[in-house]
């Protein structure tokens, strides 16, 4: 039962997230692109309300002792370079890792192309792991800190500002829509 | 008479692409993370696991006595995880989507591609290849992808995962007005 759980659940986890994006269609080469270039804004749509859902509920969920933490350490320079080659990769190959899966599921055969990518970047990085962890990883290493820890400002405030933020912005996204929308029409 | 013809028509059209609002999936992904986070003790990630992956298809590159002395292979084997069956799943439900909604089609060279670069598949092919290389290397290097950094690392608050972000997002805008600026 428990080795039947210790597949099924991930599986179902897994195909849920996958279903997900595909419904959301950010599995789309060209909403991604779009995303970048600023003329469609699902990606940070589905991204802003999943981080201000899914962090008061967690944040609640840790309050009351159901899960805990599990944050990535902040060697900040690591963090900084491998962000910027993904910004790069991901607006050259049009997906991120985890939706170029979900569309080579749904017909994209260069997303599949890109997976062999994908696989030759994750053998290069392990080929060079034990230069980049001597050079690179350790440099300001701030370790496995969290934003409330390092400013003082309480979780609860962070939420309130990110949802108000987000809220705005998007409330504005969705009027510089509608007003092009009507301009196109009319 | 030709009342229900529309209807039927229209709904023929509708179901041939999906009509779910973007914020109805991003709540729906928060709310899978809770329970990544409290009934399974894992937050949404893709990356990770793709490397333990990634090593089966290193042994006939650079020989299984390579993988397995290689220190990062040796702190993350593979081994059929939580991760790994996550990353089976993703797939799974994407090509159930597809299906159901109607919206599995064979994808060359996407549209956007196609307007700034031409019809060219080899080109295409070359880029997208290209560009897998370093999105992953960047995400190993940064120790998550858009999953584990951006949404998971995102909501519980990381300096890391915001730092991440941050950082994409700004290097992306950079790229991307670079590489379709009209030539």
């Amino acid at each position: 039962m428990t080795s039947v759980m210790s597949i099924a659940g991930p599986l179902l986890m897994g195909a849920v997230f996958g279903y997900l994006l595909q419904q959301g269609k950010v599995t789309s080469c060209n909403v991604i692109e779009n995303q970048f270039r600023l003329r469609d804004f699902t990606v940070l749509k589905v991204m802003g309300t999943a981080i201000v859902v899914g962090g008061i509920g967690v944040l609640l969920l840790v309050d009351t002792g159901n899960t805990k933490y599990y944050v990535k350490d902040a060697n900040m320079v690591a963090v900084a370079l491998g962000a910027a080659l993904f910004g790069v990769g991901m607006v050259v190959y049009g997906y991120c890792p985890g939706t170029a899966l979900g569309a080579i599921a749904s017909g994209s055969v260069h997303a599949a192309v890109g997976a062999f990518g994908m696989i030759v970047g994750a053998i290069l990085y392990a080929l060079s792991f034990d230069w980049v962890k001597a050079h690179i990883l350790n440099v300001w290493a701030l370790g496995k800190v969290r934003l409330p820890d390092i400013t003082g400002v309480p979780d609860g405030i962070w939420f309130a500002a990110l949802a108000i933020g987000a809220g705005a912005f998007f409330l504005w996204v969705e009027s510089s829509e509608a007003k092009a929308r009507r301009t196109r029409a009319g | 008479m030709t009342m229900m013809t529309d209807v039927v028509v229209g709904d023929v059209r509708k179901a041939r692409r999906i009509d779910w609002s973007p914020y109805l999936v991003g709540a729906g992904i928060g709310i899978l993370s809770w329970v990544a986070f409290a009934g399974f003790g894992d937050p949404l990630g893709v990356t990770t696991a793709f490397s333990r992956v990634a090593s089966l298809f290193a042994v006939p590159v650079i020989g299984s006595d390579a993988v397995a002395t290689n220190s990062y292979w040796k702190s993350m084997p593979l081994k059929w995880d939580y991760g790994v069956w996550f990353l089976v799943g993703i797939p799974l439900g994407a090509f159930l989507s597809a299906i159901i909604s109607g919206t599995w089609r064979l994808e060359l060279v996407p549209e956007v591609w196609k307007e700034r670069f031409g019809p060219s598949v080899f080109k295409r092919f070359v880029a997208a290849f290209l560009g897998g290389i370093v999105i992953m290397y960047g995400a190993r290097l940064a120790g998550g992808c858009t999953s584990g950094h951006g949404i998971s690392g995102g909501l519980q608050l990381a300096l890391s995962s915001w730092l991440f972000l941050a950082v994409m997002f700004a290097t992306g805008l950079l790229v991307s007005r670079l590489m379709f600026r009209k030539a």
